[in-house]
């Protein structure tokens, strides 16, 4: 039977769908403005017999997801920006390693210290492996306090199943407001996949002894993990590129953004639909295979395209990737916490469309 | 035929890369006797950090989680959280533990966190090529400290005893300080390691062996002078012995 619809604060909706998905493992440290999950965690984990810690540092709370995940626990952290940074290293290793964990990053603005308020400036850290080493891993992006509980949800099963991190990329704004909200059903932890490759019940199982690991200094045998790993890129990239559009067919400029830049968007979009320009919106869902073909399948058709982000202009440079040359690309943004509203958006649709 | 010594079933019987004279063997080596001793090799789990000892996975014959740097202590508390009836042993050299993982090893310890650390001090970085380390001795020469170190004039702090800064924390249960510098010293370091590990197994809080060990190739030195070195120099400043026992299994026996 499906849940009633209920109304959460991000944050709070994105700890419980976590728990939900069968999370057995909380490892957490206080940063703005994400507090609500970690405190969310706090109570719930602990309600639900599972484990919950306030790390010494993100540091350490990745570190403590890495060998809870190395036990094959589902196991999560989440942070902020800065914070994120922080979480790196931890985030290589895993990937390194092969390990299937859940990040959250509820951005805020930066660099450094920055500001405690919305922004999607981690979007190249987030995409291109924000680590040191050759990887990708998972990212997702949340539009809605609904969606934050879906991709949530739906990160530790994408993780599981390819051996990798999954990170769920929201904003201040995704975090803090509160919307409606039906919850995914709780997992019977006994039915989550196995995975025989972790540490633990050796002797149990009978089973060769597992290494969780990702040192090898024999380049030969380090190129090709490397290499393996970037066929199982290739398959992700082939089959899971993830996104919304609306009013395409009817526009030859088409907006592309996402998370709370994309509400942004269709805002501005309804107010050219009133004024009788018609514009279309593509709001790519994974960041991480980034949706490039239908961007390039749309720069094939004749479009132009204008690219809506709460940076400096991060997510524009995929776009251009995708279009190569072939399409007019224009940039809106604004940083430092600034949210650029409908009205701006508005007129630089005008402005290019010469309206 | 009763067998009254051989070769550890935790360890595999190969050859280990280590320099001739180092302490990682013989130390590798107690960890398997007592595991063995135990009956938990099948539910053994060890984290080997960054260092020399990054090798330890391929020695012993249970699981191995290895971390990134100085995380050694988290990555085995969400280890142990997660399997609470196993023997997670986490191995650190001083430059994972004292230096870069400082925050990681005091908070773990305070947390009471259920695994034994093994704390191997040799009082130099060995894998990097002999770096000055948190515990190396005032006026011992390393790569870094070419003139020795020198904890004023330098600003190059002074050696950290481990044992003693841990043990005024409310987790930690169990702080012993051997040796493998003679068969005495080794003998004794393998019952403080059965004492943690036996304590861990009862779920009581934090365990840690420290063990002094020689590094004869980054002293420059032959491994028979190395072994001296350590007696004459290191164990007066390191003291050996129960640093701190609280362990209420120990009271009620």
């Amino acid at each position: 039977m499906a849940e009633e619809k209920r109304l959460m604060k991000g944050n709070d909706a994105i700890g419980e769908a976590a728990i939900r998905a069968g999370c057995t493992a909380y490892f957490g440290y206080p940063i703005t403005p994400q507090n609500e999950l970690t405190a969310y965690m706090a109570k719930n984990m602990i309600d639900n017999k599972r484990t919950f810690i306030q790390a010494e540092s993100e540091v350490a709370a990745i570190n403590m997801v890495y060998g809870a995940a190395a036990t094959g626990a589902r196991a999560m952290t989440s942070s902020s920006s800065p914070g994120i940074s922080l979480k790196q290293e931890g985030i290589s290793y895993a990937c390194g390693a092969d390990l299937p964990l859940v990040v959250v990053n509820v951005m805020r603005s930066g660099p450094g210290l920055g500001g405690i308020v919305p922004s999607q400036a981690d979007y190249f850290q987030s995409t291109r492996g924000g680590g040191h080493g050759d990887y990708y891993h998972f990212v997702l992006a949340p539009k809605s306090v609904q969606e934050a509980a879906d991709l949530t949800y739906e990160a530790f099963d994408l993780a599981d199943e390819w051996r990798m991190p999954a990170m769920v990329l929201a904003d201040g704004l995704i975090g803090q407001m509160m919307e409606g909200v039906v919850l995914p059903e709780k997992r019977d932890l006994s039915k989550l996949p196995k995975k025989p490759w972790a540490v633990g019940h050796q002797g149990e199982l009978k089973r060769p002894i597992n290494h969780v690991t990702s040192i090898n200094l024999v380049p030969q045998e380090l190129e090709a993990t490397v290499k393996a790993r970037f066929e199982r890129y290739a398959k992700i990239k082939a089959s899971l590129q993830r996104f919304e559009e609306l009013n395409i067919d009817k526009s030859d400029l088409v907006l592309v953004a996402y998370g709370t830049a994309s509400r942004i968007a269709l805002g501005a979009l309804e107010l050219a639909k009133a004024d009788g320009i018609n514009v279309g919106l593509l709001r790519p869902i994974t960041l991480w295979p980034y949706p490039e073909k239908r961007v390039s399948e749309l720069a094939q058709q004749g479009k132009r395209f204008l690219v809506v982000e709460m940076s400096m202009g991060q997510m524009v440079e995929d776009v251009r990737l995708a279009v190569n040359g072939r399409a007019q690309i224009d940039f809106y943004g604004r940083t430092g916490g600034m949210i650029p509203t409908e009205d701006e958006v508005y007129a630089e649709i005008r402005r290019i469309l010469k309206k | 035929m009763e067998l009254l010594y051989g070769h550890p079933k935790s360890l595999k019987p190969i050859q280990t890369k280590y320099c001739p004279g180092c302490g990682h063997g013989v130390i590798h080596r107690l960890i398997a006797e007592v595991i063995d001793e135990l009956g938990i090799q099948g539910k053994a789990i060890i984290t080997n950090p960054v260092g020399c000892s990054i090798w330890a996975d391929l020695y012993f014959d249970f699981d191995s989680v290895q971390p990134p740097h100085g995380r050694t202590p988290a990555a085995s508390t969400g280890i142990k959280r997660m399997l609470p009836d196993h023997l997670v042993v986490c191995y650190q050299g001083d430059g994972d533990l004292a230096a870069i993982g400082t925050a990681e090893i005091i908070h773990a310890a305070n947390r009471g966190e259920k695994f034994t650390t093994i704390f191997v001090n040799n009082a130099i970085y060995g894998m990097t090529g002999g770096q000055m380390a948190p515990t190396t001795l005032i006026g011992q020469k390393a790569t870094t400290a070419p003139y020795g170190r020198d904890p004023i004039d330098a600003g190059m702090g002074y050696p950290i005893q481990v044992c003693e800064l841990l043990a005024t924390l409310g987790g930690t249960k169990y702080l012993a300080r051997g040796a493998v510098n003679n068969a005495v010293n080794v003998k004794k370091t393998k019952q403080y390691i059965k004492k943690a590990f036996e304590a861990q197994l009862r779920g009581e809080g934090f365990t840690m062996v420290e063990i002094l060990s020689q590094c004869p190739t980054n002293w420059g030195m032959q491994p028979k002078e190395s072994v001296e070195w350590l007696e004459q120099n290191m164990i007066p400043f390191y003291k050996l012995g129960e640093i701190k026992n609280t362990l209420d299994g120990e009271a009620q026996k």
